[in-house]
This record gives C-alpha cells, structure tokens and sequence, in this order.
C-alpha cells in the first residue's frame, strides 16, 4: 500500500494499466508533454511515448469519434476531457454513437472518458461542472464517480477493462485534498457495486464523489450513528446496496453535488419509495446542487453548492423527524 | 507503431481516367452486377414502402449506384467501412445480402439489426462496417478513429467512409479532416456530392469547393465523375494503396445526383426543371452497360442474363425478407451493453483479395492471392 492523492491515484492505475495492457493509450488536449491541464498524465509521454500519450487538436467530437473507432478495432482509448464540461462538444458521438453501439449492430466500445468534474474553485459556469445525469439519460454509457484514493485508481482499471464506453467523472475538489492508502500494482475495483463508507443505524446518507467526504465529516461532528453509502457507479447502479440501507435505517438523505431536478438524488428517492416504502419513518431528502449554472464569484457559487453546514443541518433535521 | 508528424503530404493526388487496367472481364460484368442489384433491391424496397410493409419512410441512392460500388470494390477483407444511406451498393460488394437489407428495412428479425435499427442504419459486423448514425457527419471521426488504430499497430489496412455534400459543412467533418491530415491516418473519405442535402442546394451549403479543402487539411482531393464506375474505382485504387502504402488520407469527391428525394416523402418539388432529365441520360447503369457493350464486348444477351439473373435474385431475396418474423418484443432490452469485445469480421473483397500481413504482389489482373471463389458466390449465402 502507498499513501497516494486522488490525483495520484488516477495517474498510477492509468499508468498500470497501460503498462499491463500495450493497447491502453491515452488522448486528449495538452495531455502529452505538458501532463494535462491537471498533471494526471505528467511524465506519461516519456515512459509510453506520444503515440500513446496523444495530444489531439481542439476538437472533442473527435476525441471521442477516434475513440469509438479504435476501440472497436480492439484499442482501449482513455479520452481526456480538459473540463467535463467540454463533453458537451463531443456529446454527440458519445450518446450517439458510442452509446447506441452495441444495441444497435453488437459492437463493443471499450473506452473510458476521463471527466475532471464538480466546482468550489470559482471555475465559472463552464468549469465546475457535475454532468452525470447526462450520460445517465443515455442508455449504453456506464457511468463511475469514485469518492476516495483507492476506488479512483480501482474504478479506473475497471473501466478500462470494461467493454463498454464508461464515463469517469473525477472530482476536481478532491484531486489533492483526498488522500489515503492505495493497493499497489493491478488492482480493480468492480462496477456497480457500492461501498458502505461508515456504518450506522439511525439515517443513511446516499452519496458519491465529493458529496462522500462531506456526509463522512458530518456523521463525525454529530456523532451520531449514521451510516454512508458511497455509490462509486451511477451505472449500473448497486440498487441492492440502496434499498438494504433504507430498509435498516428508514430514514434517507441523498446527497450530490450535481444540480437537483432529474438527477441520481431523484432516481434514488424513486427507488427507495417504490421499494422500500414501508420501511420508511421520514420522507426521503435531498441535498444538491440548486438548479442553476455554477456562478463564478465565490459567494454565489456557495450559495449554489451543497455546503457542509448544510449537511449537518439536514441530518439534523432526518434525524430529529 | 509510429505516427509520423515531421513528413510533409506527398504530392499523390489520384488522377481520374475513365477506365481501369486493373479491372478484368469479371469484375466489368460484378461491377454491373452490384449496380443492379442496389437498383433492384432499392425499387423493391421501395415497392413494399408503398405496400405499407416500411415502418417510418424510404430513403434510396438511386442514380448514385456508381459511387459506393466502384470504391468499396477496391477494399481488401481487413479493411473496413461506415457505409451511409446512399450506398446500399457497398453493403452488396461488402457481402451482405439483399433479404437481410429488405428485411432490415421492414424491422423483421431477420434484418441485420434484428430490428433494433430501421433503414440504412445498420453496418454488418461480420463483414468489417461500422453502421451509420443519422448525424451523417458522425462517421467520419468514427473511420478517423478505424484508422488510428491500424497505423499505431503498423496494419496495412484501410478505413473508407462515405458521406454526402451536407456533411462537410458540419464541425465534425472538419475535425476529422484536420486530424487525419496531422497523423496522415490510413483513410479514403468517398464524399458524393448529389447536388442537394435534403432539399438545400450545393449554392446555399459552402462558397467555397469542398474539394479544394483537401490541399488545407494537408492531403490530396480529387474529384470524379460520380456516374462512371471505371472512374470512381480507379480513383479510389490509388487513394487506397496511398492509404496503406503510409502516405494518408485522400479525399474523392464524386459528382452525382440523388435522383429521388430526400426519403419517399419528398416530393423534390424544390429541383430546377430539367435537371433530373438532363442527369436521367447520364443513368451511371446504362452508362456502364453501354461501355461494356462498346468497348469491352459484352453482347446483349449476356447483359440481359447478368440482369435477369439479378432480377430473380432480388425477386427471391424479398420472399426471405417478408418470410422473415418481427422480432420478440422481449428482444427490446436485450444488448444495450456488452459483455465483450469481440473483433469485428472481414468484409468480402472481390476484386483485391488482399490479405494482410503479407500482401502478394499484384498478378497482370491486379488480383493480389488469386483467390476469386467468393467472388463467384457472391450474394448466396443468406
């Protein structure tokens, strides 16, 4: 085990994939010898050369349209946004073609598209970005958001392994903020199954990427028994991992840092009142994002994003129902 | 692998001629053949639209039959090709059948894509075609992509893709030019220039030639006579063997017209008098038909026989099709993702018979193995 940063843990399961596997290669704008606008790829061009570390022209569609096509000639294609938020430029080819491609004529794309995401550095509207309810609305795109060091590195692998286009969304706030011990060498991570981050019996908060972190300090401030599950796949999502947690503790805050209207808190709410209704002591909650774009200056864009006293205050509140 | 940035484009533009010394007796009378079997199989087509067999509308390439079929006949098995809406001829050459076309069209099971896509919307798998989107510009990052990955491996392999004159006043297109210019990717981009995109005239898609955009990309274009199959082929044998000689990409631009419209619904009431009849005499099947009478000695009753036999075959063909069931609709949620990656298969290559890695040198036919026993059974095995 080493002590690595989410940043750092990127890198290394990028780096130990491609050493393991001569068809991982890499594209995207300024990822070759400048290491990506985030320093993920740093040092990657002089270890695996720039054919493989691929600095490619403006031009997202791109991106991800010579993804689709070499992944389907057997090349495992990890395409860099610089921003998630630039995806919408190549959104087309990802939900269109991309995502429609094995249902429509039984071609796999395995791919992964690598989306620094998520906002609180006053990155403006077009910088802070958490757009995973996109891809959700696309179906044939897995979707992963890891919340701590060792899933960024074992969500990686497997999403690179994956033959399916699998967007992975990397929270830019926790980059260098969220350390911890990573597994050294392969290591992977399954799809699509949920983690229990902190166990608990009186409420559960249903979270992912930096909104984890964030529900795990306010269990801590309170001291009470809550418990967090840490969602890592948006699809396929760990169903059986949600509606367990409701079922025990009857009382659930979904958390996201993404906006509110048709997002996972709302898909999660869904399930757990289709499923698990009776089991239920108190609505289900939610913590999001306001619906609107990410402002730039700092004050309007904590006004937007969850805060952690607003965490606290709705567990509080669940609790106390 | 090695994607080479310093070499400058060479000077390889293919130059059209009229006719082809690479073509045999054999392949003249397989390059009629694939032109009338799209015609009959798309009038046939047609025909069960009208009969309210066609879920959605009907959309054909009549009188561009020339174009899909003279390039795709100079690919190779392991080459591979994203085929769009006009080139049903290419599918043919490619060696899909005519029951799987029609019964794709009617959204049975028997369709190559079992339903889960209409129309021309499909790419056989099996035969090396990456199927089209309806953003007909789409493909051409796609093929870049085919492409990308044959040069990192060193494969002296070809993507071709195909798409009309809309496309190119698309942002996508010209990302995928940009960057098959930069790496000098493997790629032959048939682009057909029938005169309309929809309804909306060459005069109001660019000011400026697409062709002439060619030299900006760092790559040669050329244009051709889209109606003379000879002319078509031959442009397209060299931009391929410039391809996958490691010179790059070329883009032809093939001349035609789209003599019905858009889909079945349009009336094209928007086309100038007189210029269907003008393009009409210019029919690139009786064109073909006429030079293999005049100048390769092809008697009449050997062009009826190739047509007659072509007819029948259709005629069989659209039995199977509308003998084909619709699909479970259980079938509806199956295969949204995949459990693996599987290599696509080859497509038929009639006239190259190009293997790789090992490539013979062209024999006086400009066959490369020899081997013409597909060719002959072409078509038949539904």
């Amino acid at each position: 085990m080493a002590e690595l940063t989410y940043l750092e843990a990127i890198s290394d399961g990028l780096r130990t994939e491609m050493r393991r596997d001569e068809s991982v290669f890499c594209l995207g704008e300024d990822i070759g010898a400048f290491g990506g606008a985030f320093k993920v790829t740093d040092g990657f061009v002089e270890e695996f050369g720039g054919d493989r570390v691929l600095d490619t022209p403006l031009a997202e569609n791109l991106i991800v349209g010579a993804s689709i096509g070499a992944a389907i000639e057997g090349m495992k294609p990890v395409a860099e946004m610089q921003f998630s938020d630039f995806i919408s430029c190549g959104f087309d080819q990802l939900v269109n073609v991309a995502a429609k491609m094995h249902y429509r004529q039984g071609v796999a794309v395995p791919m992964v598209v690598r989306l620094p995401s998520g906002g609180g550095f006053s990155g403006g509207p077009f910088h802070s970005q958490n757009p995973e309810a996109w891809f959700l609305q696309a179906p044939g795109l897995k979707v992963v958001a890891p919340a701590t060091a060792e899933d960024a590195k074992g969500l990686l692998a497997s999403a690179i392994r994956d033959p399916n286009p699998v967007c992975y969304l990397e929270h830019k706030g926790l980059y260098r903020h969220v350390r911890g011990e990573v597994p050294e060498g392969e290591f992977e991570v399954p799809l699509g199954e949920a983690r229990i981050a902190r166990e608990g019996e009186e409420m559960t908060v249903i979270a992912y990427g930096s909104a984890v972190q964030m529900a795990l300090d306010a269990a801590e401030e309170l001291d009470e028994s809550i418990e967090v599950v840490d969602l890592r796949t948006l699809c396929p999502l760990d169903t059986e991992a949600i509606l367990a947690s409701a079922r025990k503790t009857g009382k659930v805050l979904v958390a996201h840092e993404a906006t509110q209207s048709c997002g996972v808190g709302a898909e999660v709410a869904s399930l757990v009142s289709e499923h698990v209704f009776e089991f239920l002591d108190a609505p289900v909650r939610r913590l999001t994002a306001a619906d609107v774009p990410i402002p730039f200056s700092p004050p309007l864009e904590q006004a937007v994003l969850p805060q952690p006293d607003e965490m606290k205050e709705a567990v509080r509140e669940l609790l106390a129902y | 692998m090695k994607l080479d940035h310093a070499s400058p484009p060479r000077d390889g533009a293919p130059q059209p001629e009229s006719g082809s010394e690479a073509l045999t007796r054999e392949d003249r009378a397989l390059l009629l053949r694939y032109m009338l079997m799209m015609r009959k199989a798309e009038e046939r087509g047609l025909t069960l639209y009208k009969q309210g067999k066609v879920p959605g509308s009907f959309y054909d390439g009549r009188g561009q039959e020339a174009v899909c079929v003279g390039a795709s006949f100079v690919l190779g098995p392991r080459d591979r090709t994203c085929i769009l809406h006009r080139d049903l001829g290419a599918h043919f050459v490619r060696g899909v059948t005519p029951d799987r076309y029609l019964a794709n069209y009617m959204g049975r099971a028997g369709g190559v894509t079992g339903g889960k896509d209409g129309n021309m919307h499909f790419g056989d798998r099996e035969l090396g075609s990456v199927g089209m989107v309806s953003m007909l510009p789409d493909m051409a990052p796609v093929a870049t992509g085919l492409a990308l990955s044959f040069k990192m491996r060193g494969e002296p392999r070809v993507a071709m893709t195909f798409f009309g004159e809309g496309s190119t006043a698309n942002g996508q297109w010209h990302e995928a030019m940009n960057f098959a210019g930069i790496h000098r990717l493997p790629v032959v981009f048939v682009l057909e220039n029938n005169q309309f995109a929809y309804s909306t005239p060459n005069e109001l898609e660019f000011a400026a030639d697409p062709i002439k955009r060619a030299a900006t990309y760092g790559f040669p274009g050329v244009s051709v006579d889209g109606n003379d199959v000879e002319a078509v082929f031959e442009v397209a044998r060299i931009a391929t063997d410039r391809a996958r000689a490691g010179d790059g990409p070329t883009l032809i631009e093939c001349e035609t017209m789209r003599m019905h419209g858009h889909g079945a619904h349009d009336d094209m009431s928007y086309v100038p008098d007189g210029m269907l009849e003008r393009w009409a005499e210019r029919d690139p099947i009786e064109l073909y038909r006429r030079r293999l009478a005049d100048e390769h000695g092809f008697g009449a009753d050997e062009l009826e026989a190739i047509e007659a036999e072509v007819t029948a075959y259709i005629g069989e063909c659209a039995e199977r099709a509308l003998a084909s069931p619709m699909p479970e609709p259980e079938r509806a949620t199956d295969g949204v993702f995949a459990d693996a990656w599987e290599p696509l298969g080859d497509g038929r290559a009639p006239w190259s018979r190009w293997n790789a890695p090992a490539p013979e040198a062209p024999d006086a036919n400009g066959h490369r193995n020899g081997d013409r026993e597909l060719a002959a059974t072409e078509g038949r095995a539904a």
